[in-house]
Parts: structure tokens; C-alpha cells; sequence
């Protein structure tokens, strides 16, 4: 204790301010110069644009060329969708799993538990087949149904695992009244939201940022998602700086704010989901 | 239980799940290994070969020089993670556990880029580092060390470091938040206890920190591991299909996607593929069964 205990939260401070920096820095920069005509991206780079060099050419580029509000509208239904059947077919897999002793419990729940750490990736090439066989490929319903079945391993987990704690005694009391099964698992519910809203935090990440599966079972032009959007644009327009500085706010800055407006539902997920 | 009617309601709660959950991950994953079994004859027609396409894989002279370049190129990608992301991400946790001022304001930025996706952050840093745009050239001229600026991504030594360190950069903030999850559930009175005996924070650390998060050091280990061998779409999108320059960063998961889907004049192989998803499959087990049964019994081992 030999130093003043203020110099050394000058030094924390000074740590995480410089790698805040480093983490942020790329991002800025494509931001502020989206908004730059193409001389000042390169003579000013660190500039804020101002009335001499503001321009929207680079929206006007991807207005033309791309259908992104199509893009957007893919990507909404598709995590959406998936979301939705994840907390839907999850919850009532975990309440069965949490609340009755059977015979396979502990098998069904292992069973469920191979996706956790087997990435669905590596059957791909048997969810394309499949794909094809059931005329699904180029549909958004593949993406969703494929992306449920990603989530499923992770929610059944965390949220069994919420429901055990759940008392007893408010569920007994339920089914004494006459409560029919299915009506309690639907009780239950309201009671679980916390690990509902963890679920959604942490599975909602990986589906709206993925894009190997777009890529392989749903390219086509209709039922592009906005990764897949952006890449094949950024692919095309590599050397029109304004366009590809446009594409790439547009993709940043929903996320980045959604992000900040649900960040600690989502760090609170990702700590009570990966550690046990 | 004392309920005698055949438990409908079980079977109506699980179905849905195991249902897609088997349909679209179980079933394709058994039909992919089932796949890799199997080939072409002469004729056309699908046969069973065993492990004949395991074999061409590894040691037939078109096969086997890529597979094991990716083969590689990904251990060396899960170091760079291991020895650079891990303990920065560990070091930035034990910073933020202090309990500083503003410590969520830090971590929400932290983790920003990891909300991103990868395809934005991969263009994001090719921009960065292009010399077109001089950014990189810049900054290192403000630095003085102007002279070592190289075009990163476009040079066989120094693509795949460099692809490595930018998906540092974008998933850093897991092992932080994971590492800080855990640091925060210390109590505060070990700690406490620590100082007062004049332990420095270094001490406390090495000796009260790090052995008590010891199970959250392993499930980072195990989910870096399983990320980084499922890898694609950094380097697919920063480097196309062929992981250039002359497949420098060609880890499995773009080895894998090339061969099922064929490139230039390759046509794809789903034989081939799900020979190449097998083996990726069996790394990804064994990594994860060694830490079951190693890291999870040596912990067992420490604590009684």
C-alpha cells in the first residue's frame, strides 16, 4: 500500500478508456465518413463531415442498387419467427422436463443437451438435402425452422433449470382448483420472464449475424436477410468508398442501438446462460 | 409419480421441441456422417465405402495438402484466441471487477463489436486496412513506425494473423463478460481479508482470483475451442471462398464450404463435404469430452 489508491484507479481508468477506444475507433470512422463526399474520405479521414463535404450520395447508391428495407423485412421475420417458436417450443419442453418425473427425463433432457456444443453447421449438408426434399430452399420458413432448432439446446437448458426453483406449492395450489395441465404450464410463464428475456437476449445474436445459412439455403433475391444483403452489395461496390461506407452504417447502426436499449437483459443472459 | 392415465400432457410439452429440434439438427447431422460413408461408383451409382473418403482426405495427394493447411491455419487461429483474446479478456474483467466508476459504461462498449455481425466487422476492417485508404499507414506514421505498414490481409504471413486478431477484437467481450460474471460473485470479504494482510493486487489475483474462477477459465477454453473450429464467416467475408491469398486463411470451415459447393472449376462433392463436416465434427467431440472428463475431474480433484 504504498501508492495513493487513487493513482491506481487513474491507471484502471486509463486501461479500459484506451481499449474502449479500440473498440470503437473502426466503427466511428466508417460512420463519419458515410456521411462525406469521396474527396474528403481520403484527404480528412478523421473529420466530421461539415456543410462543404456532407452528401447522402452513398445512400443514394444503395437506394438504387439494393433492396435493403426488403433485407431488413427478411431478417425481422426470420429472428422474429424463430424467436418465437424458440421461447414457445423451449418453454414447454423445459416445463415438462422441470415439473414431471417420467421415465426418460434425464435421457430427453441429455438428448437435448448434444446442441449446446455440436454446431448445427456441421449437418449442413444434410439440412440442404433435407431442404430440397421438402421444397423448403430459397424460403424464409427454412431459416426459421433451422434456426430453431439452433436455439432449442441453449433454452430448454437455461430455462428448465429456472423452473426447477419454481415453488411447488403455487403450482399444487393451482391443480387443486382444478387447474387443467396445460393451464398451469401457462401460469408459469409470467414467472420464468427473466430467463425468457435472457433466452431471447442471447439467441437473438447469432440468428440476426448469421450468414452461412442464408448463404447456402436461401440466397435468392427475395429471401435475402440484411448480412446476406450487405455482403453480396459490399462484394459488388468494393471500390465506390461512399456506397459501401453507407451500407455498412445503415447494418451498424440499428444493431448498435437496439444493443445499447437492451444491454443489460443481454449481459445478464450471456452470464446466466454459459455458466451453470 | 401417482398418476396411473397415460401422462398425454408430458408427450403434448416435449413433442414440439424434440420434433424440430430432431428433424432439422439430429436427423441432417446422422444423415451427414451417413454421407461421408458413402460415394460414387464409376457408373454413377451411390455406394458404401467405409472409410475410404476419410482416407483420401488425409493422405490422397489432392485432398490431403488443403485439408491439412486448414487443419493448420485453425490451430493456429484457436491460439491466437487462447493466448491473445482469452487473457486480455480476462485482464479487462479484473480490471472492471474493481468496481470502478462508469464500469458499465466501459463494458457496454467493450462488447460492442460483438453484437456485429461478423461480415460487417470483416469489411469494417478491411476499409481500415487498406492502403487505398491509408488509415492504417496514418496512424502508424503518428506513431513513427510509418515504415512497417504492409497491405495485412493481402500478404501469405500476415493474412491469417491478421484475420485472427480481428476476430479478437469482435469477440473479446465473451470472455469478459463470462470472466467478470464470475469474478463479481467472489465475496467481497475474501477479498477484503487479502488486503488487509497486505496482499497487492497481484497476489490477490494469482492466489484468490484466478483459482476460484478456475470452471469459467474452462467453459471459455471449451467454447473458444468449439467457436473457432466451426469458424467461416470472417474469413469468407473478408477473404472470399478461397481464403487468399493462395488459401493463406484457409481454416475448415471454408475448406468445408469450397468442397461441398465446389469453386472455379471444382464442381461441389456432398461426399467429399460430409467427409470434411465428419472430421470437424470428431475435432470439435474430442475437444469438448477432454474438457468433461479432464479439466471438469482435475477441478473436482482441487476442491475436496
Amino acid at each position: 500500500m504504498t501508492r495513493p489508491a487513487w493513482l491506481g484507479a487513474l491507471a484502471v481508468h486509463v486501461a479500459l478508456l484506451a481499449y474502449s477506444a479500440l473498440a470503437l475507433f473502426p466503427v466511428l470512422l466508417v460512420i463519419v465518413n458515410a456521411f462525406k463526399d469521396r474527396l474528403a474520405i481520403f484527404s480528412a479521414p478523421y473529420a466530421l463531415p461539415n456543410a462543404q463535404t456532407f452528401t447522402l450520395e452513398g445512400f443514394r447508391t444503395l437506394q438504387a442498387t439494393a433492396n435493403f428495407p426488403a433485407y431488413f423485412l427478411n431478417s425481422l421475420l426470420v429472428t422474429g419467427g424463430a424467436l418465437f417458436l424458440i421461447i414457445l417450443v423451449s418453454s414447454m419442453a423445459a416445463f415438462a422436463l422441470a415439473e414431471y418425473e417420467f421415465r426418460l427425463n434425464t435421457l430427453t433432457g441429455l438428448y437435448l443437451a448434444i446442441g449446446i456444443m455440436v454446431p448445427i453447421r456441421l449437418g449442413t449438408v444434410g439440412i440442404l438435402q433435407l431442404a430440397v426434399d421438402l421444397n423448403l430452399v430459397n424460403t424464409l420458413w427454412i431459416l426459421i425452422l433451422v434456426y430453431t432448432a439452433q436455439g432449442i439446446p441453449l433454452a430448454v437448458f437455461v430455462l428448465s433449470a429456472f423452473m426447477r426453483q419454481l415453488p411447488r406449492d403455487l403450482k399444487d395450489a393451482a391443480r387443486i382448483d382444478g387447474a387443467s395441465e396445460y393451464r398451469i404450464y401457462w401460469l408459469t410463464l409470467p414467472l420464468v420472464r427473466p430467463a425468457i428475456g435472457s433466452v431471447l437476449a442471447i439467441s437473438m445474436i447469432p440468428i440476426w449475424n448469421d450468414l452461412w445459412f442464408p448463404l447456402i439455403l436461401a440466397p435468392g433475391e427475395r429471401t435475402k436477410t440484411v448480412v446476406l444483403g450487405a455482403s453480396v452489395f459490399l462484394g459488388q461496390f468494393v471500390n465506390d468508398y461512399n456506397a459501401v461506407l453507407a451500407a455498412l452504417t445503415l447494418a451498424i447502426v440499428p444493431a448498435v442501438l437496439l444493443y445499447f436499449a437492451f444491454s443489460q437483459q443481454l449481459i445478464r443472459g450471456i452470464t446466466s446462460g454459459a455458466v451453470k | 409419480m401417482k398418476r396411473k392415465p397415460f401422462p398425454w400432457h408430458v408427450v403434448v410439452f416435449l413433442a414440439p421441441a424434440v420434433a424440430i429440434y430432431s428433424l432439422f439438427m439430429i436427423y441432417p447431422l446422422i444423415d451427414s456422417l451417413i454421407l461421408s460413408l458413402q460415394n460414387k461408383d464409376p457408373d454413377g451409382a451411390v455406394v458404401f465405402v467405409g472409410l475410404q473418403n476419410y482416407q483420401t482426405l488425409f493422405s490422397s495427394e489432392n485432398w490431403s495438402k488443403p485439408f491439412w493447411n486448414a487443419f493448420w491455419n485453425n490451430i493456429e487461429f484457436f491460439l491466437y484466441h487462447m493466448l491473445i483474446q482469452n487473457p486480455v479478456g480476462l485482464l479487462l474483467a479484473v480490471l472492471l471487477a474493481s468496481r470502478i466508476r462508469g464500469g458499465w459504461l466501459y463494458r457496454t462498449i467493450i462488447f460492442t463489436p460483438t453484437i456485429l455481425s461478423v461480415v460487417i466487422v470483416g469489411f469494417v476492417w478491411r476499409l481500415v486496412l487498406n492502403p487505398a485508404w491509408g488509415i492504417s499507414q496514418g496512424i502508424l506514421d503518428a506513431v513513427g513506425l510509418g515504415n512497417l505498414n504492409q497491405p495485412w490481409l493481402g500478404l501469405e504471413n500476415t493474412a491469417l494473423p491478421t484475420l485472427s486478431l480481428i476476430s479478437v477484437w469482435q469477440n473479446i467481450g465473451i470472455p469478459m463478460m463470462l470472466f467478470l460474471a464470475a469474478l463479481i460473485r467472489i465475496p467481497d470479504e475474501l477479498l477484503e481479508a487479502a488486503r488487509v494482510d497486505g496482499a497487492s493486487a497481484w497476489t490477490v489475483f494469482w492466489r484468490i482470483q484466478l483459482p476460484l474462477i478456475l470452471p469459467t477459465v474452462g467453459i471459455v477454453a471449451v467454447l473458444t475451442f468449439v467457436g473457432n473450429f466451426n469458424a467461416f464467416d470472417l474469413i469468407y467475408a473478408t477473404q472470399g471462398a478461397l481464403a487468399g491469398p493462395n488459401f493463406a486463411s484457409d481454416i475448415l470451415g471454408t475448406f468445408f464450404f469450397r468442397t461441398f459447393f465446389g469453386y472455379q472449376l471444382q464442381p461441389g462433392d456432398p461426399y467429399m463435404g460430409a467427409t470434411v463436416a465428419g472430421v470437424m465434427l470428431l475435432i470439435i467431440l474430442t475437444g469438448v469430452l477432454i474438457y468433461l472428463f479432464a479439466w471438469q475431474r482435475r477441478l473436482q480433484n482441487i476442491q475436496f
